[in-house]
């Protein structure tokens, strides 16, 4: 038992995981127990920021940056910009009491997180080849993006133009 | 930890219930929406992890998870204008009193 750990220990990767990992998850746990709606959008920040560092790990560099550039950089700050144009009142954030409410959601999701560890437990992978991690992976999902994915790569360019369009006329102030 | 998938989709189903449970249980809709991203990002991880130690390794999983980026984005910015726009209307960001778009 213990040799096992001594083995998870003596590889560098196994310790990038681990830190990653419980950043993430302690993000996660942080932004659902702070009482202030500022903070929670930190610890989740730091969440986004640690999944980037675990997408590194997946030799998904490209990903990882636009993790960043986009969860970390502009979703947070969207976020923070939907908490300034709104009023929190001081213990407005405070939980109601709920306790059947709460009750049921903690042994809806402990109960899924359950279903899920036994599937993942029960199943076995073999992967039939390897990801070439000598490759640019910038450069061969610029390629794929460009000629296998081209239809969806534009169709998703429309939508992200027509959801922002309507973002803005939804958002703006009705003049009387 | 470079060749085993469990740990990695661990994880990201860790991740996925402390989002759910989130959602479900928080009142500001501007957490209920940072939840639905952190489950999003789990989704993400899982995406990225079968990219590299599935069964069939290829970019296609890395392709799709950016794909998965932008609908996220776009329903963040969408979300916020809707939640901005409740709260002019109805002075409040609680997703309990949100059941109506006139004010």
């Amino acid at each position: 038992m213990f040799s096992g750990i001594g083995n998870f220990l003596s590889s560098g990767t196994n310790w990038a995981f681990f830190v990653f990992a419980l950043l993430a998850i302690g993000g996660a746990i942080f932004m659902i127990s702070f009482t202030k709606v500022i903070h929670m959008v930190v610890a989740v920040a730091m969440t986004f920021i640690s999944l980037a560092g675990l997408y590194v790990i997946l030799n998904a560099e490209f990903v990882a940056f636009v993790q960043v550039l986009i969860y970390a950089g502009a979703i947070s700050i969207l976020m923070i910009f939907g908490i300034m144009m709104t009023k929190h009142r001081p213990g407005e954030e405070a939980e109601p009491k709920r306790p059947w409410h709460t009750g049921l959601a903690i042994v809806g999701a402990l109960g899924l997180f359950g279903l899920l560890f036994y599937a993942i437990q029960q199943s076995t992978f073999t992967a039939t080849g390897t990801l070439d991690a000598s490759k640019d992976n910038t450069l061969e999902i610029g390629k794929l993006l460009y000629n296998e994915h081209v239809i969806p790569f534009e169709i998703m360019s429309v939508l992200l133009t027509v959801a922002f369009i309507g973002a803005i006329v939804i958002a703006k102030r009705e003049e009387e | 930890m470079g060749t085993v998938i469990t740990p990695y989709l661990t994880l990201a189903a860790i991740l996925f219930c402390i989002g759910l449970y989130g959602a479900l249980t928080k009142k500001n809709g501007v957490i209920v929406l940072l939840s639905i991203e952190l489950m999003l990002n789990a989704v993400n991880l899982n995406l990225i992890a079968f990219a590299k130690l599935g069964d069939h390794p290829a970019l296609t999983g890395q392709i799709f998870s950016l794909f998965n980026i932008t609908v996220a984005a776009a329903e963040a910015a969408v979300g916020i204008a809707i939640l901005i726009t409740l709260y002019r209307n109805k002075g409040t960001t609680d997703v309990n009193d949100m059941d109506s778009m006139k004010r």
